[in-house]
């Protein structure tokens, strides 16, 4: 008894911490996507409230508050409060099976994970959330009766389907280099330096360009993109709702950016852990791993802002091309791929140093690949327009 | 098993609000609640790996083209207009068939006695024993299921292929 409300009470504080952080990180992404725009643009950003202007989340969030909750006459007044909800409940529910950390020692021998739920479908229970991540804007753009609002709508919902096949194969490749479908497992087996990043760097190029897909974020922005389609599928939404879909955005970010670092970058794994355990005590080390795993997370962040204010917009044939014909097959092939990586070295008793050159060697055979292919079937292309 | 019931109880009311509510896009909505219910009786169950398969496919990836379809059309212009006597009659003949063969076909079900211990395993539904079993003991039905899908798929595609000349709309 003692011992379950004691884990109990941790899980509590556990989960408690994890929302607050999450909710934090989200808040201030808003202040520093407008700092680096602001440097990437040679201009000087936010610096009115507070010291460098660092209240100015605060300040926003009071705006957005105060201002007029409106709800259009001729729309669907539960499906529209229901769009922003469902956005937020998505965006948060992921971080559950993350493993922030590994073990804490909470005295009297109790271990306590630094995880929500290791349930041993975890990466599968991701990938399921973020699937879902496109109802909340498909139901608020339905709701919202604006035809400019749909059209966002339709094209997040097509967009996300689209990019969830690339994304799916880029995980089974992950998946055939652990064995386990488990968050926990996926990280231990990365421990000591042998990020998945070292097998797997077309997986996880494909990886990180469908999470820009999946979060909305330029290049991919389509959905929201204000030359075409006024604010898209949010044009109808003002006050905290609007905000709500804004901070699901940045929500999104943080945790796949978390998710990106637990299956490509080792989780809460670093260097010297070790030393660093011999010297602290293992207590220390893992919250260190934990600090690490946040660290890799927010770096994440700051590349998805980077790539926001430095690519511009795709347009959207070429959103859908790029889906279905370039990553797809690339996907196909790296899963391939993966199969000689696990298995050369296994049978010819090579160290690990041999997996890592085979996986590296991937990617001039896949360019040369792509090469071929587009000089074949680019010259069919341009034959068919000429016979026209 | 208190918790049982309400989850049943809610799988039953959502679907049938499926069938009851007159907006189409509430339907796939109820629908899809619907299919998170049956999810929730698969974690009952312990078959995790169900639950969030059932997630991807059906509530992810075929409702949200559903409701991509449904979102498309004209709904004002597109009213249902089945009411005639004749199709009251044809879906109450139909119905009550099939509510008489269901009936017969689970009178004489066995339920039993809650479950057997002997043959109980708690790790029944893991992915681990699920893949075992499919690709071990039903290997060939499996790879004859994915063919069936390619050959679906492909059919889809020749549909939907602009041949040249033709008319876009």
């Amino acid at each position: 008894m003692e011992l379950t409300s004691t884990v109990f009470t941790a899980k509590a504080i556990y989960v408690g911490v994890i929302f607050a952080i999450t909710l934090g990180v989200a808040a201030y992404s808003t202040y520093f996507e407008r700092i680096f725009a602001a440097f990437f643009q040679d201009r000087v950003g936010p610096d009115r409230a507070g010291p460098f202007g660092i209240l100015q989340p605060l300040a926003d969030a009071v705006k957005m508050f105060m201002k007029e909750d409106f709800i259009p006459a001729n729309s669907s007044k539960w499906l529209f409060i229901l769009g922003p909800c469902l956005s937020m409940f998505t965006a948060l529910m992921t971080s559950a099976v993350i493993p922030f950390g590994d073990t804490i020692d909470l005295g009297n021998g109790v271990k306590f994970d630094l995880q929500g739920i290791d349930v041993n479908i975890g990466i599968l229970w991701v990938f399921g959330i973020v699937s879902l991540g496109v109802y909340g804007i498909l139901v608020g753009g339905w709701a919202s009766n604006n035809k400019y609002s749909l059209l966002g709508a339709i094209r997040a919902a097509s967009q996300n389907i689209s990019y969830e096949l690339a994304m799916g194969l880029s995980i089974i490749s992950i998946l055939m280099m652990t064995g386990s479908l488990s968050t926990k497992a996926i990280v231990e087996a990365q421990q000591n330096g042998h990020w998945n990043i070292l097998y797997q760097p077309v997986g996880f190029i494909l990886f990180i360009i469908c999470a820009f897909a999946e979060c909305n974020r330029t290049p991919f922005d389509l959905p929201e993109c204000e030359t075409e389609l006024i604010g898209g599928y949010h044009t109808e939404y003002s006050s905290m709702k609007l905000g709500f879909y804004l901070f699901a955005e940045y929500i999104n970010m943080f945790v796949s950016g978390a998710v990106m670092a637990t299956l490509y970058f080792g989780g809460y794994d670093y260097p010297f852990y070790e030393t660093v355990v011999n010297s602290f005590g293992e207590n220390v080390a893992n919250l260190i791993g934990f600090g690490a795993l946040i660290g890799k997370a927010l770096f994440f962040v700051f590349v998805f802002m980077w790539v926001r204010w430095t690519l511009p917009r795709f347009r959207y044939d070429q959103l859908m091309n790029l889906g279905w014909t370039g990553l797809i097959p690339i996907a196909m092939f790296n899963v391939v791929w993966t199969g000689l990586i696990i298995l050369l070295p296994a049978e010819f008793n090579l160290s690990s140093w041999a997996s890592i050159g085979v996986a590296i060697a991937g990617i001039p055979v896949l360019i040369v690949g792509l090469f071929i292919y587009h000089s074949i079937a680019g010259g069919k292309k341009k034959k068919t327009a000429l016979a026209r | 098993m208190q918790f049982w019931y309400f989850l049943t109880a809610l799988t039953l009311i959502s679907a049938l609000m499926v069938v009851l509510s007159k907006n189409p896009i509430h339907s796939v909505l109820y629908l899809v609640f619907t299919f998170f219910c049956i999810s929730g009786h698969y974690v009952l169950l312990n078959a995790q790996f169900l639950m969030a398969v059932n997630i991807i496919v059906y509530a992810g990836a075929i409702m949200v083209l559903f409701l991509f379809v449904i979102m498309m059309l004209d709904l004002r212009r597109n009213s249902p207009d089945s009411k005639t006597n004749l199709t009251k009659l044809a879906g109450a003949v139909v119905g009550g068939t099939v509510l008489v063969i269901f009936i017969a076909a689970t009178r004489k079900i066995n339920l039993g006695t809650g479950a057997d211990n002997a043959f109980y395993n708690s790790q029944t539904g893991m992915v681990e024993n699920l893949g075992q079993i499919l690709y071990r003991n039903y290997l060939l039905p499996f790879e004859l299921v994915s063919i069936l899908f390619f050959v679906a798929m492909v059919g889809a595609v020749m549909l939907g292929k602009r041949e040249a000349g033709e008319r876009n709309f």
